[in-house]
């Protein structure tokens, strides 16, 4: 046992440095495309990289489509702000896919200030045989040319292309956190700390101000916009969480401006468990809704719950996440650990719901069965094809053989961010700057 | 009513977490991609609960025994309207006010001059000068009474008041700081 925790602390401290060595390779968000087939991934250094499944064949039908790199490319730069003196960074913070409508694939990306529209497309065939420039693309002297000749689309090696077809900029003046495409495909919305803003996709240079709550006077701030985004079916209602732990849903049918919400869910605060840190362990992180349109996900950050949408005064459902750190709040203030913004996800049926925890912990929790699993994303602790052992962490008394301790948790091994794909059992998961797919077992 | 001994541990536990945040506060300023409101917001909560408890509990524990390492300063009835009858104690003020320069309050050229201010602000040393430039908006407006900060005995300085207007005794000055983080922007 000794050895082991030895071993541990050597890893450990081998793999801080590592991944302070390579700090532009942390994965910031993760997200499967609409129909599952495509994983694109963003990281702190501005860039994107889009694994695609491949075709399950035939001749190996054990062999499940596996995700393979299928596009990679350099969507945001780090910037100046000159005006205020303010480095822009290059991480990227969210990326949401477009639906598919022809044979590219679309995908917005955002920085802290500028969403970009990116299309994916492939390129196999080129057209050989021109008459006025050779094949290295040299002109040719016109007076060699005695004949015309009909250029002909020869095949070439697969070349998959990334180019940036939109920039929405200059709409932002605090960090953005969020995008969400509208289901009417035409709109989207980016959300700061204070304001969401509504963009057409085609039109880059304007867009509109839909929620704005910046006080006239920025000492009475008390509350700030955390995560927003569309109804799944309704494309007039749209919700977003706010750091003071409520959620708002607005319907931009009623006004232009929808500072004024339909529906507030807010669930009173237990006296009990205040502490110094009760603000911050209540700012939801994020929020998403369920397939279904009939439920909302809100991830604060010992929690999860699960909302709805007809009432208003308390969730639906709690799951609690980690909560032996409750007792840890004042440490994990000091290592900055209680900032961390979790993500959460619905499976494709709503029915499970999953999240992520430290030590590369990561959580489900089935809503029917009410059962919960606690697994691990890494290396040493699973091998390719293997079957995730549940883990679990012991809160007190005799620690078990296979338990660990809190103390023993490692907070720099953080799983901020997962996906689940749309229709099949097969998870994403972000851990540092490792991407981790899991899929169910095959029989 | 607390105990002396776990109102202590609170007061001091207060203290520690006022620090803490103080030092993030500070360091967040040179964060790469600029202040986060979100984050800036977070912290003066968790400042402004841990004055709040710092408060209570050191009135608790001076109202427990007569005589005490916290040297309470007694209701300053014959002073100006500004009321500081808060809990000042002459060990921690140092340690909180001096991780904090950028939190500094300017003096607004025309909050009355007390006697005791005489002390010359151009040798003021680094940790008490203002370096941050302050928009015209939080320039302490005229009419609102002025409140006085206590740093250390003997020793006066004027405080801009809350933006709120929240008239209470024993206002410090990491309180003021906790407004000044939002209009950083």
């Amino acid at each position: 046992m000794e050895e082991e925790s030895d071993t541990r602390k050597i890893n450990n401290s081998f793999l801080r440095d590592h991944n302070y060595a390579t700090e532009a390779d942390i994965i910031s968000t993760v997200e499967f495309n609409s129909s599952g087939e495509l994983l694109a991934t963003g990281d702190k250094g501005g860039r994107v990289v889009v694994f695609q499944r491949e075709q399950e064949s035939k001749s190996q039908p054990q062999r499940r489509g596996e995700y393979n790199v299928y596009s990679t490319f350099q969507s945001h730069e780090p910037e100046f702000d000159y005006l205020k003196s303010l480095e822009i960074e290059e991480k990227i913070n969210k990326i949401r896919w477009l639906p598919q409508q022809n044979a590219a694939y679309f995908l917005l990306s955002t920085n802290d200030k500028t969403v970009k529209l990116w299309k994916i497309s492939e390129r196999d065939k080129r057209p050989e045989g021109y008459n006025l420039k050779d094949e290295d693309g040299r002109i040719r002297d016109p007076s060699t040319i005695t004949s015309l000749r009909v250029p002909v689309l020869q095949p070439m090696d697969l070349m998959v292309e990334a180019t940036a077809r939109r920039v929405f900029s200059n709409a932002h003046t605090y960090h953005i956190n969020s995008i969400s495409v509208n289901s009417d495909l035409q709109t989207f919305i980016s959300t700061d700390d204070l304001r969401v803003n509504l963009w057409n996709l085609e039109i880059t240079d304007r867009s509109f101000n839909i929620v704005d709550i910046k006080p006239s006077n920025m000492e009475e701030l008390t509350e700030v916009i955390t995560s927003a985004e569309f109804h799944p079916q309704q494309c007039h209602t749209f919700a977003y969480s706010s750091s003071k732990g409520s959620i708002r849903l607005c319907d931009m049918r009623q006004a232009a401006l929808c500072d004024k919400h339909c529906k507030y869910f807010e669930e009173p605060e237990d006296p009990s468990t205040r502490s110094f840190f009760s603000e911050i362990i209540s700012s939801i992180s994020d929020v998403k809704f369920s397939h279904s349109g009939r439920y909302l996900m809100t991830r604060d950050y010992l929690t999860v719950k699960v909302w709805d949408l007809l009432m208003e005064n308390k969730p639906l459902e709690t799951y609690q996440v980690h909560d032996y750190l409750r007792g840890k709040l004042c440490s994990l203030y000091e290592n900055d650990c209680i900032f961390d913004k979790f993500e959460c996800v619905w499976n494709g049926s709503d029915s499970v719901i999953m999240t992520g925890s430290y030590n590369n912990f990561f959580r489900m929790f089935d809503r029917n069965t009410k059962r919960d699993v606690t697994l691990e994303a890494s290396r040493e602790n699973s091998k390719p094809r293997a079957i995730l052992k549940p883990r679990k962490v012991c809160v007190g008394g005799k620690r078990r053989k296979d338990e660990i301790s809190v103390d023993s948790l490692d907070f720099s091994k953080k799983i901020l961010h997962t996906t689940w794909h749309p229709h099949e059992n097969i998870i994403a998961v972000a851990a540092t700057n490792n991407l981790y797919i899991f899929q169910d077992k095959v029989n | 009513m607390m105990s002396a001994t776990s109102a202590m541990e609170v007061n001091a536990e207060a203290r520690r977490i006022l620090a803490v945040s103080i030092s993030k506060l500070y360091a967040s300023r040179t964060q790469r991609g600029g202040l986060r409101l979100h984050r800036s917001l977070l912290l003066s909560l968790v400042m402004r609960s841990a004055r709040d408890i710092y408060h209570s509990s050191s009135r608790e524990s001076e109202g427990q025994s007569g005589a005490q390492p916290a040297a309470e300063e007694p209701m300053d009835t014959s002073s100006s309207p500004g009321n500081h009858a808060g809990v000042s104690q002459a060990e921690p003020q140092p340690e909180l006010i001096s991780p904090e320069p950028a939190a500094e309050e300017p003096r607004s050229p025309e909050e009355p001059c007390e006697s005791e201010t005489i002390e010359d602000k151009e040798n003021l040393s680094p940790a008490r000068q203002s370096r941050k430039r302050r928009g015209k908006a939080s320039v302490a407006p005229d009419f609102l009474p002025s409140k006085r900060a206590r740093l250390e005995p003997g020793e006066e300085r004027h405080a801009a008041p809350l933006g709120s207007c929240r008239v209470r005794a024993g206002e410090s000055l990491a309180v003021l700081s906790l407004n000044r983080v939002i209009p950083a922007f």
